[in-house]
């Protein structure tokens, strides 16, 4: 199925090469994210009751999992609120671009360009996630400290180092991108060469040279250099979903580091919060308690021991049997874009299975946002904590086999690209999933 | 055209920072706005004790004048009621709001309780609303008759002889004939021990050709004289309420409060490193048959005093302590040795 280039439509040109609709939303979102740190700051303590909570892991955490990775790629991050300030305080200016008049920060150092800080902040995550999760002041503290320091980031490093290099959710956006339709292309490329000022790369936040993109993974879907090209020779087309699994761009340690450091942490996130093991809920949230020192053991070993471990065995054997010749290393990134369907599919299937029962806590919400006894809406007491649906559990069986299913197929593709044709070995590869 | 940037750019800065005062002053403004509507009303917010109990301890309301509080919980379940007064609890809720309007008649100083265990020390929960007014002060209650007696609420009170089987009421009361008429008034009941009251019984000739066990008989007869089905009832709930998440639901001092606690060392109440220990273990006859209901009535009115046994004297009526402590002795008759039915 040939790729649709939405840009060819005049109207979704104009809407996305002019500043103010995306600016209209960043402003409205940007307010929400101050309204959302104030709540948490300010308003009841009561996870439940308190917008922080409810809007940030609930409403956003769900769409972002459901709709914005999946579907819209980094779309999220082209209006995310956390670099805001510190883009416009680099550009000097909310509507401006990346020019000769803007902050020229630092290169980010060399031995950080890799995924490795948001493994570590998802770690974190996992550890501190039940806490992070219920607390609406330290959600609040979370944002906040996340806003400081990438506006910090912005006044001293060029380009969007926070976004790219610490962000945790950059972070897997980035890995699940690779799946999603938007895709942001050049339709000539004899144009690009001919143009020597390259616009298109000196005002990319995120560094990237459109002519030169071969994975979605770094895009931040901004439309500055849409906006930049002088030839309008950039496209935003959206793909068959999961294309780039089929020729897949090399994936680094770091990043199936990542990868699996993910799909173990939705395992373990749906083990505790939809879990019946009420010691294991205990435990994560007793941070500091000896059973929350044997949890975070635990994770530990299971995330940077055994499951990689497991992963890295498989990968090697299955090459192994057929005489790949590839090292261990070589076989553990080769096989690295087999993790992304798994990945994605399992935070997928434990997004709704979370969100099937709380979303009743929205309305409820935005009726009386700091929990504080108002009833702007008159809907404070309607909420109603539901079972899993039927529905829901058949829907989340279906995306998990979804995802091994589309594993499965990556794994043979990739095989089979490196061998040829091999019967028996690919079976052995859908072990690390 | 670099004009119209700039203006763009001042108009984009401009809503971005409208956007953002309004967003931070809508709090503000929407509390200061509930205030003046509700300028009435009085809020408190309930809390584990640990985390401040109670956000207000002391009320003041002039007698007669409707008193609106409106409620909340920023952590678990708490419970909320005024002690002595007949008024249904109200349940407080993490995170939502209950209201309720109470008018005082009489003047004088109300204490008000959480009625959750909401945890350990939920007991500490508790303030105070001080009723004045015009209207005459209703008269005093007597003191305690402990205070009366000059029982001394902390000094030991093992009973030095207990029943060497359980003792059978049924059988004492067909030798009620056989006892001289103070064991029957009410004051030698409230002021004796069971054992003590034996021991005065062991002790008239007039009773001598009865065994000692016939004795115990008539003790729990008489004990049973002074507890009505309904005081019981009222008894075994306030217990279940109040005392058993110390005590334990069978008076063993197991309740799941305390547990972590080293067990009580003889009669005190901590350990020889100042440590709290947990309470007796009143399926232990010698506990509950040398303590007089006039101490033991003492003991809840007054508390514990260190050792973590609240004071209930301002919250339970002095006929709910009665009913507890005939409830208690239940635990009591039901200790001793091959006991298997209530007295």
């Amino acid at each position: 199925m040939a790729p649709i280039e939405l840009t060819r439509f005049s109207q979704i040109y104009s809407l996305l090469h002019s500043r103010w609709p995306q600016f209209i939303l960043r402003a409205l979102i940007l307010a929400g994210f101050m309204f959302t740190i104030l709540s948490g700051l300010w308003g009841s303590q009561v996870g439940s009751h308190n917008f922080a909570t409810i809007f940030v892991w609930i409403a956003w955490w769900s769409a972002l999992k459901l709709f914005f990775i999946p579907i819209g790629g980094r779309t999220w991050c082209s209006i995310c609120p956390l670099p805001l300030l510190g883009e416009w305080l680099q550009n000097r200016g909310i509507l401006r671009s990346r020019d000769a008049q803007c902050l020229h920060g630092k290169s980010w150092p060399r031995a950080w360009r890799n995924a490795w800080i948001p493994v570590v902040s998802f770690l974190l995550v996992g550890w501190f996630g039940v806490i992070i999760l219920t607390s609406p002041r330290t959600t609040a503290f979370v944002l906040l400290g996340l806003f400081v320091l990438a506006t910090l980031l912005g006044l001293i490093y060029e380009r969007r180092a926070f976004c790219r290099y610490i962000c945790p959710v950059g972070g897997f956006s980035g890995l699940y991108t690779r799946l999603a339709p938007p895709a942001i292309r050049v339709s000539n490329t004899t144009l690009c060469t001919i143009h020597i000022e390259k616009t298109c790369y000196n005002v990319c936040p995120w560094g990237q040279y459109p002519l030169a993109l071969k994975t979605s993974g770094n895009c931040g879907l901004c439309m500055e250099c849409l906006r930049a090209c002088p030839y309008q020779n950039i496209s935003l087309s959206l793909r068959p979903w999961g294309i780039e699994l089929s020729s897949p761009p090399k994936m680094r340690v770091d990043e199936v580091f990542l990868a699996l450091v993910m799909l173990t942490t939705a395992g373990v996130d749906a083990a505790i919060f939809l879990g019946p093991w009420g010691a294991l809920k205990s435990a994560t949230y007793t941070v500091g308690s000896p059973g929350w020192w044997i949890f975070a053991t635990a994770f530990l070993l299971l995330v940077l021991g055994i499951v990689p471990a497991f992963y890295a065995l498989t990968t090697w054997i299955a090459q192994r049997i057929r005489k790949g010749g590839l090292s261990p290393k070589s076989s553990f990134t080769y096989y690295g874009p087999i993790l992304l369907p798994l990945g994605l599919m399992a935070w997928i299937a434990f997004t709704l299975a979370f969100a099937s029962t709380k979303l009743s806590y929205l309305l409820p919400v935005l009726s009386d946002p700091l929990g504080w006894g108002w009833n702007l809406l008159g809907l404070t007491n309607h909420i109603s904590t539901g079972q899993t649906p039927l529905l829901s559990s058949a829907l989340q069986t279906l995306i998990l086999a979804g995802g091994a299913m589309i594993a499965t197929k990556t794994a043979r593709e990739l095989s089979r690209s490196l061998y040829e044709s091999i019967p028996c070995s690919y079976s052995l590869l859908h072990l690390p999933g | 055209m670099a004009a119209y940037r700039m203006k763009q750019e001042h108009l984009a800065r401009f809503i971005m920072v409208l956007l953002i005062i309004l967003v931070l002053a809508s709090p503000a403004m929407g509390k200061m706005l509930w205030r003046l509507q509700n300028s009435a009303t009085l809020e408190i917010h309930a809390r584990l004790p640990e985390s401040g109990g109670w956000s207000l301890n002391t009320i003041t309301v002039r007698s007669g004048q409707p008193l609106t509080l409106r409620f909340t919980s920023e952590d678990v379940v708490h419970g909320f009621a005024i002690g002595k007064l007949n008024l249904p609890e109200i349940e407080i809720l993490p995170g939502e709001f209950i209201e309720t309007t109470l008018t005082f008649s009489n003047p004088g100083k109300y204490t008000f309780y959480c009625t959750r265990w909401c945890g350990p020390n939920h007991w500490r929960m508790r303030g105070v609303i001080n009723v004045i007014g015009m209207s005459p002060t209703p008269t005093p209650e007597p003191p305690p008759l402990y205070l009366a007696l000059g029982i001394d609420l902390d000094a030991p009170h093992r009973a030095e002889s207990i029943p060497r089987r359980a003792a059978d009421p049924q059988h004492g009361s067909g030798l009620q004939n056989h006892l001289p008429s103070y064991a029957l008034e009410q004051d030698t009941y409230l002021s004796n021990s069971p054992a003590s009251l034996w021991m005065r019984l062991r002790a008239e000739s007039s009773l001598r050709p009865l065994s000692d066990d016939d004795l115990w008989d008539l003790v729990a007869w008489i004990w049973e004289q002074h507890a009505s089905a309904q005081e019981i009832a009222i008894g075994q709930k306030l217990y279940a309420q109040n005392c058993a998440a110390c005590h334990g639901e069978s008076g063993k001092g197991d309740g799941v409060m305390i547990r972590d606690l080293p067990p009580p060392t003889a009669e005190d109440h901590v350990t020889s490193h100042e440590e709290r220990t947990r309470p007796p273990d009143w399926s232990d006859p010698h506990q509950l048959l040398g303590a007089s209901p006039a101490l033991l009535a003492g003991k809840i009115i007054r508390g514990g005093m260190g050792t973590g046994m609240p004071y209930w004297g301002p919250i339970f009526t002095s006929e709910q302590i009665d009913a507890l402590v005939t409830y208690l002795y239940r635990f009591a008759w039901n200790g001793a040795p091959n006991a298997s039915t209530h007295p």
